[in-house]
């Protein structure tokens, strides 16, 4: 596998899902390819889906060794969750 | 369930009809087989087994429909396992060797185009159980032509070699083309009857097709050799049979296994 052949991440909306979902990633070409493969791995034609891809070099992720920094101060302002409301059982997917 | 044609002798012919259809799909789908791990990539591997799965789906309805109808206690494996190469009636073409990738996809690429006019068609078949086949492979193969097609243009638009090997993969397989829309006696009936397709009336869609994606690939366009047919009267190439000995092994050295 050479450069020929870049990484890409692949994101999927299932049935009735509300967003797309990282689920592994493929090797491919390019990215008309990369949707093609993406779908006989991780769709097995289960039709109605939306399948996205993109190359894993566009990915900019944050930086681990900054966690501390960018995550910790939100665990202790519990009043931006929005957990003292009662939600009506009719009110789905919050 | 609405009933097939009540002759005799247009039963005969629609068995033989529904063989044709299935032999096509069962022996590529075992060709597809042989590529199992052997793919230039993970992802092609399982896009090589995926095709070969969904074609030898289509072999199992189609075979399944012409032991019902044969009446014989013949099912789609009795057809697939229990029949020798002279009985086989699929087309010349799915059963050639898979050579390297280029001829692989050269072969998938041909096949695909012309069976997806061929379902295309039947599912306006006036028999039912073969329109109610036919709408569910016609996306699969829909698929297949797609991808085959892609690849035809990747490796013809590629480098040098693959080009080379490209046009050497379609070289072997021009003189197979013509029987795919060879029309035969057998069918006649069945086609005034609106059963089957009338397979010389998808030549033009399919030469349009080929040299759309031969001209994207910057390929040269073939000139057709004169085809070689008999596939659908037994008379096959001498690769089915060593095919077939692979594929009926088990089932032959053991008859009366359940699996």
């Amino acid at each position: 596998m050479n450069n020929d052949w870049p990484l890409w991440e692949v994101f999927i909306r299932s049935r009735g899902g509300l967003s797309h979902r990282h689920v592994g990633s493929v090797h491919a070409p390019d990215g008309e390819l990369a949707v093609r493969h993406a779908r006989d791995v991780y769709t097995r034609r289960l039709e109605g889906v939306s399948l996205w891809v993109v190359k894993s070099s566009d990915i900019v992720a944050s930086d681990p060794a900054a966690a501390g920094p960018l995550f910790e101060p939100a665990e202790t302002k519990v009043y931006r969750h929005p957990t003292f409301y009662d939600i009506p059982d009719v009110v789905t997917h919050i | 369930m609405a009933s097939a044609p009540t002759l005799a002798r247009d039963e005969a012919a629609l068995i033989d009809y529904l063989q044709r259809l299935g032999d096509d799909s069962l022996i590529l789908g075992q060709r597809l087989t042989e590529w199992c791990g052997h793919a230039p990539a993970l992802e092609i591997d399982l896009s090589l087994a995926n095709i070969g799965l969904d074609l030898i789906g289509q072999a199992t309805l189609f075979l399944n429909l012409a032991g019902e109808i044969e009446g014989k206690g013949r099912d789609g494996d009795k057809l697939a396992f229990h029949r020798d190469v002279l009985a086989f009636r699929n087309c010349l073409l799915v059963e050639q060797p898979n050579g390297d990738f280029a001829q692989t996809i050269a072969r998938q690429f041909l096949f695909s185009t012309w069976q997806l006019a061929l379902f295309e068609g039947l599912t306006r078949s006036a028999d039912p159980r073969i329109a109610e086949i036919a709408a569910k492979a016609v996306k699969e193969v829909r698929y297949h032509a797609e991808l085959s097609a892609d690849w035809v243009i990747r490796l013809g638009d590629g480098t040098e070699e693959s080009r080379e090997r490209m046009i050497e993969g379609l070289d072997w397989f021009w003189r197979f083309v013509d029987e795919l829309f060879d029309a035969d006696p057998l069918e006649a009936p069945l086609v005034e009857a609106g059963i089957a397709v009338d397979r010389a009336a998808l030549r033009q869609g399919f030469d349009a097709t080929v040299n759309t994606v031969l001209h994207e690939a910057t390929l040269p366009l073939p000139e057709y050799p004169r085809g070689v047919k008999g596939g659908r009267i037994g008379h096959h190439s001498e690769h089915l049979g060593h095919l077939l000995a692979t594929m009926q092994f088990l089932p032959r050295t053991y008859p009366d296994a359940v699996w």
